[in-house]
C-alpha cells in the first residue's frame, strides 16, 4: 500500500519543527529518512502514524486521509516500532506482541484460537518463539526490536514504519533486524542514522535538513558528496564494498 | 535463558486467574461477613447472615431488635463503605499509574484528595455560608471538582495532556491545598481538630446506608467502562507513540481516565475521607502477582483493594477496643511490609 505524504508541517510553540514536507513510499518498498539529530525524522513519522496532528498539509495510506479517518483504522493501516518504549513493567513478549492485535478487536472481544495462532507465528517468523514467556524488558536490546517487530506482524498492517530501529544495538543484531524487515517485504518506511544502512537496504531516500526535506531519490542521487558535506558536515565517498561489492558509503570527519 | 515450562512469567497465569479471582471473591463475602458480626458485641456469622437475609428478604420482623440495629444500620453500611472505598481507590491508582506512566501515581498525588480536604475541613471548621450547607461530602467532593479542573488547565498545551505535567501539576496543586488545610487546622479548636484529624485520616466508622449509593454507582460505572479498555491501557501503559501507533486515540483515552479516577477519588474520599496507600499499594501488588495485563488487573484489584480494606478496618476496631483507629494508619502498616515482600519476589523472578 502506497503512502503519501503532502506538505506537512508542524509548528509547536511558534517553532516549525517540519516545514512542507513530501514524501512517496511505494508498495512493497523500503524508503529511508535520513537526517542530523533534530531534522524532523520522528516528527515526519509521527505524522504519518497518528501520533502527532500536523498544523498543514497531509498523509494518504492507499486512498484514505489519516487524519480524517479514525484512530484504529490507522492501526490496521500502519504498524510502528516507535523508540518511546516503557522498560518499568513486567509484560511477557507474548503479551507485548498480542498487543499488535489491539485494532483488530472490540471493546469486548476476547483472545481467540486465531489471534494466538497469528502470534505464535510472528514470534517464529521474528526467531523468537523462545522467548514468549520472557519478561520483555529482561531481553537484549536486539532481541526487543526483534519482539516490537513480531508485534508489528501480529498487527497485520500493510504499512510498516520504524523510527530509528537499530539504536543502541550491536553491529550484528543491527543487520540481522535491517535484513528481517527486508525479507517482510512489507511498505516500510524508517528513520535511520546510518548513511550506509540506508544505501544498503533503502530504495529511495529522503534527506531531512532543519525540517526540510532538501533531497529526494535513490540513494546514490541523494548522498551527494557536497549534500553530505553541507547537511551532516562530514567528509564522504561512495566506494564498492570490499566484501559485498555493493556500494558503502565512508565517513570522515572534516579536518 | 532457554524457555521455562511456565506459561508465562507471572506468579498466576493462564486458568489459574480464573481461580485466583474465585477465591478472591469468596473471601470477600466470607471476610465481609466475618467483620460485620465482630465488634463490641459479637455476632456470629449465622446471625449475621439471618439478619442481611431477612432485611433482603424485605422481612425483618422476628429478628432480635438490637442485633438488627447492630448489625444493619451500623456495621453493615460500614463494611460494605470499606470494601467499596478499597475497590474504587484500588482502581482510580490503576487509572492514573496508566495514564501518566508512573509508579509512583495514586490519588493523592494529583491534588483530588487534598481539594477533597481542603474543601472537607473548610466544612468542619467554618459551620457557616455555602460550604456548611453543602456538608462535609458535599463540600469534599466540589472540592476535588474545583482541584482536578486547576490541574487539567496546568498540565494540558495546545488541549493535550502531557503526563509528565500532569504528575507536576497534581503535585503543586496538593501541596498548595495540603498548606492552606494546615493552616485551618491550626485556626481549629480542639473538638473542631479531632473530627479534622479522623476525617483527613480516613475512616468508614460513621458510615451509614446514606453515604453508600454515591460510591456504589461511581465505582460501578466506571468499573464496566474500564473493563472494555484493557487492550488500550495495555497499550497506553508501554507509551504514547506506540498506544497511537496500534490505533489507540492517546489524548481521548487519558482524558476519559483521568476524569474517571477523579470522580471515583472524590466519591470516596468524600465519605471516607482520606485513606491512603491503597490506590498505591493494591494495584502494585496485583501485578506482582498476575503480571501487568489490564485485563486482568482491574477485574482482580477490584475485589483485592476490597478484602484490603475490610480487613484493615477490621483490625483498626479490634486492635485498641472499644477505641477506633483512624483507618489511614493501618493501611500503610499492614500495606507496606506485605508490599516489600511483593516487591523482593519480583526481583527474583525477573533475575
Amino acid at each position: 500500500m502506497r503512502v503519501r505524504v503532502d506538505g506537512v508541517s508542524v509548528v509547536v510553540d511558534d517553532t516549525t519543527i517540519l516545514g512542507g514536507v513530501d514524501l512517496v513510499a511505494e508498495a512493497s518498498t523500503i524508503t529511508g529518512i535520513i537526517g542530523p539529530n533534530g531534522s524532523g525524522k520522528s516528527t515526519l513519522l509521527r505524522c504519518v502514524y497518528r501520533a502527532l496532528r500536523p498544523t498543514t498539509g497531509a498523509v494518504h495510506i492507499g486512498p484514505d486521509d489519516v487524519w480524517r479517518s479514525s484512530a484504529r483504522k490507522a492501526g490496521l493501516r500502519t504498524a510502528v516500532v516507535a523508540q518511546d518504549h516503557d522498560l518499568d513493567n513486567d509484560y511477557s513478549v507474548r503479551e507485548i506482541v498480542a498487543m499488535g492485535r489491539t485494532p483488530h478487536k472490540g471493546m469486548l472481544d476476547r483472545d481467540t484460537a486465531v489471534d494466538r495462532t497469528i502470534v505464535d507465528d510472528a514470534l517464529e517468523r521474528v526467531r523468537m518463539g523462545w522467548a514468549a514467556h520472557r519478561v520483555f524488558a529482561t531481553l537484549s536490546g536486539g532481541e526487543r526490536q526483534r519482539a516490537l517487530v513480531a508485534r508489528a506482524l501480529a498487527q497485520e498492517a500493510p504499512v510498516l514504519l520504524l523510527d530509528e530501529p537499530t539504536n543502541h544495538l550491536d553491529i550484528g543484531a543491527q543487520l540481522e533486524l535491517l535484513d528481517l524487515v527486508r525479507e517482510l517485504g512489507l511498505t516500510t518506511i524508517a528513520a535511520l542514522h546510518d548513511l550506509d544502512h540506508a544505501t544498503a537496504y533503502c530504495r529511495r531516500l529522503v534527506l531531512l535538513h532543519g525540517g526540510k526535506a532538501v533531497a529526494e531519490g535513490t540513494p546514490a542521487e541523494v548522498l551527494d558528496v557536497d549534500r553530505v558535506a553541507e547537511v551532516f558536515g562530514v567528509r564522504s565517498a561512495v566506494v564498492p564494498h570490499p566484501l559485498t561489492g555493493r556500494p558503502h558509503v565512508v565517513t570522515a570527519s572534516i579536518g | 535463558m532457554r524457555p521455562t515450562a511456565r506459561s508465562g512469567p507471572h506468579l498466576v497465569s493462564g486458568a489459574g486467574f480464573a481461580v485466583l479471582l474465585v477465591v478472591l471473591a469468596v473471601a470477600l463475602v466470607g471476610i465481609t461477613a466475618f467483620a460485620i458480626g465482630v465488634g463490641t458485641v459479637d455476632v456470629p456469622v449465622g446471625g449475621v447472615a439471618r439478619v442481611v437475609w431477612g432485611h433482603l428478604r424485605g422481612d425483618p420482623a422476628g429478628l432480635d431488635p438490637l442485633t438488627d440495629q447492630i448489625v444493619w444500620e451500623f456495621r453493615t453500611p460500614r463494611v460494605l463503605l470499606a470494601g467499596l472505598a478499597g475497590s474504587g481507590l484500588s482502581v482510580a491508582g490503576v487509572c492514573l499509574q496508566t495514564l501518566v506512566r508512573n509508579p509512583l501515581a495514586d490519588p493523592y498525588l494529583f491534588g483530588v484528595s487534598a481539594g477533597a480536604s481542603l474543601g472537607a475541613v473548610i466544612a468542619l471548621t467554618s459551620g457557616v455560608g455555602l460550604v456548611a450547607g453543602l456538608g462535609v461530602a458535599g463540600a469534599a467532593f466540589a472540592g476535588s471538582l474545583v482541584s482536578l479542573g486547576v490541574v487539567f488547565a496546568m498540565a494540558q498545551r495546545g488541549g493535550r495532556l502531557i503526563g509528565s505535567s500532569l504528575v507536576l501539576a497534581g503535585v503543586a496543586v496538593a501541596y498548595l491545598g495540603t498548606a492552606v488545610t494546615s493552616y485551618l487546622q491550626l485556626q481549629a479548636n480542639p473538638a473542631e481538630l479531632r473530627g479534622v484529624m479522623f476525617w483527613m485520616l480516613g475512616s468508614v466508622a460513621g458510615a451509614s446506608w446514606d453515604d453508600l449509593p454515591v460510591v456504589v454507582v461511581a465505582t460501578a460505572v466506571t468499573a464496566v467502562w474500564l473493563t472494555t479498555q484493557g487492550r488500550s491501557m495495555n497499550a497506553l501503559s508501554v507509551g504514547d507513540d506506540t498506544a497511537a501507533g496500534l490505533g489507540v486515540d492517546v489524548h481521548r483515552l487519558r482524558v476519559l481516565l483521568l476524569v474517571a479516577a477523579s470522580l471515583l477519588t472524590a466519591a470516596v474520599v468524600s465519605v471516607a475521607g482520606g485513606i491512603g496507600f491503597v490506590g498505591l499499594v493494591v494495584p502494585h501488588a496485583v501485578r506482582l502477582v498476575v503480571g501487568p495485563d489490564h485485563r486482568k488487573v482491574i477485574p482482580v484489584s477490584l475485589v483485592a483493594g476490597a478484602v484490603f480494606l475490610v480487613l484493615v478496618d477490621l483490625v483498626t476496631r479490634t486492635v485498641d477496643r472499644p477505641n477506633e483507629m483512624p483507618v489511614g494508619i493501618f493501611t500503610a502498616a499492614l500495606g507496606a511490609p506485605f508490599f516489600l515482600v511483593l516487591l523482593r519476589k519480583r526481583k527474583r523472578a525477573l533475575r
